[in-house]
């Protein structure tokens, strides 16, 4: 039943990240390679990373809603895509709701709570190294797409890409917006192919 | 009456979550201004008690304000309404993004876009991992935990869930003894 599967992935995901956003990617990508690696590759993972980017709304829904659809509506049909979104929403939206309800009623014990303290001393870091690991595996899809092998810097494409890279890691430090950044990168990546690299 | 509040609960947080890009910190200045300026539902203070709840509670840190921000003001209805209005927008975007990429993506210039937008994204994340490391803790404990979160996921093929698990242990148990270890002195 992938509905159930949805659900349930999701709610474990959305009870396990602490920081938001992007705090959230380590476990979807291992999730999604898991469980619908041939539906999902990480390829267009991270192309949806973008579209999460430029769109409104908090990323965990967008991801969510967007894994949701493409599981739930494999066979084509546009409800069963609706019902999968709907479920791997609620999945990971349900963790939060329910605990801030709890914590909305108890809030002066759970902030002096040195159990709560103790463990955020553990998870903000754990945070940085989990993504930190999702971050290598991005930039291994997006340099070495056919597998870890040194024939890449033999290509051109790689110094293209790096290209990009580079520039638009500059920009994102002088702190040009993301959507500006994606723009960018998607006009030099449409230039790029029809000049035939 | 009471059911005004409900909908206007939902509907700005509609709003919030339909104007606001990159999610999460980027929402808390709008929330700011509508739940407290605005509408005067909340206060500062409570705004500044989102931030430290959101960030010591799992979840997207949108969700869990708007449900806070509802509850304090009309109960459980009133976190519904509120979380319901914020995942809404992104639900009906997303869904409709979702049917249109499927269509275009084997459109070669689509695809020429993407092969430049995960350059792009990858100098994203880079950004976002900087951030988050100057916001985390220092300190030996946050190093190593840092370093065994990454290695372990890394090159041992153990599932994430584990390793968060882990990681809030050791936190815990090494903040215990340091405190004991200062209590004794």
């Amino acid at each position: 039943m992938i509905y159930l599967e949805l659900f349930w992935t999701f709610l474990t995901i959305g009870a396990l990240t602490f920081g938001g956003g992007y705090a959230m990617l380590p476990l979807i990508q291992e999730q999604v390679a898991l469980r619908w690696g041939d539906l999902i590759p990480e390829e267009m993972l991270i192309n949806f990373v973008a579209v999460s980017e430029s769109t409104p709304g908090p990323f965990a829904i967008n991801m969510a809603t967007y894994v949701g659809s493409a599981v739930g509506g494999q066979s084509g049909s546009v409800w069963l895509s609706v019902f999968g979104s709907f479920c791997a929403t609620m999945g990971v939206v349900l963790p939060s709701f329910v605990i801030i309800l709890i914590v909305a009623k108890c809030y002066d014990k759970f902030k002096n709570s040195s159990i709560v303290k103790g463990c955020m001393t553990g998870l903000k870091p754990a945070v940085v190294g989990l993504i930190g690991n999702a971050v290598l595996g991005v930039l291994i899809t997006v340099f070495f797409p056919a597998g870890l092998s040194l024939s890449v810097f033999a290509s051109v494409s790689f110094y293209i890409y790096a290209g990009i890279f580079a520039v638009m890691l500059v920009l994102a430090f002088k702190k040009v917006h993301p959507i500006v950044i994606i723009c960018l990168s998607a006009a030099i990546g449409i230039a790029v192919g029809y000049l035939g690299f | 009456m009471k059911g005004k509040r409900l909908w206007q609960l939902f509907l700005t947080f509609f709003k919030i979550g339909g104007f606001t890009f990159g999610g999460g910190y980027a929402m808390i200045p709008l929330i700011q201004r509508e739940t407290v300026e605005n509408h005067k539902w909340v206060t500062d203070d409570d705004i500044l008690e989102i931030i430290a709840i959101a960030e010591s509670t799992p979840g997207p840190i949108a969700i869990n304000s708007a449900t806070f921000v509802g509850y304090r003001t009309a109960g459980v209805l009133g976190a519904m309404c509120a979380t319901l209005g914020v995942v809404l927008p992104s639900f009906v975007i997303i869904l409709a993004i979702s049917f249109v990429l499927r269509q275009f993506q084997e459109i070669k210039a689509v695809q020429y876009a993407f092969n430049g937008i995960r350059a792009g994204v990858l100098a994203l994340l880079f950004k976002a991992l900087w951030t988050m490391y100057k916001k985390a803790p220092k300190g030996w404990v946050s190093y190593v935990v840092m370093a065994g979160a990454f290695l372990l996921t890394a090159f041992v093929e153990i599932n994430v869930i584990y390793v968060i698990i882990g990681c809030a242990v050791f936190g815990l148990v090494t903040s215990l003894l340091m405190k004991k270890k200062e209590a004794e002195k």
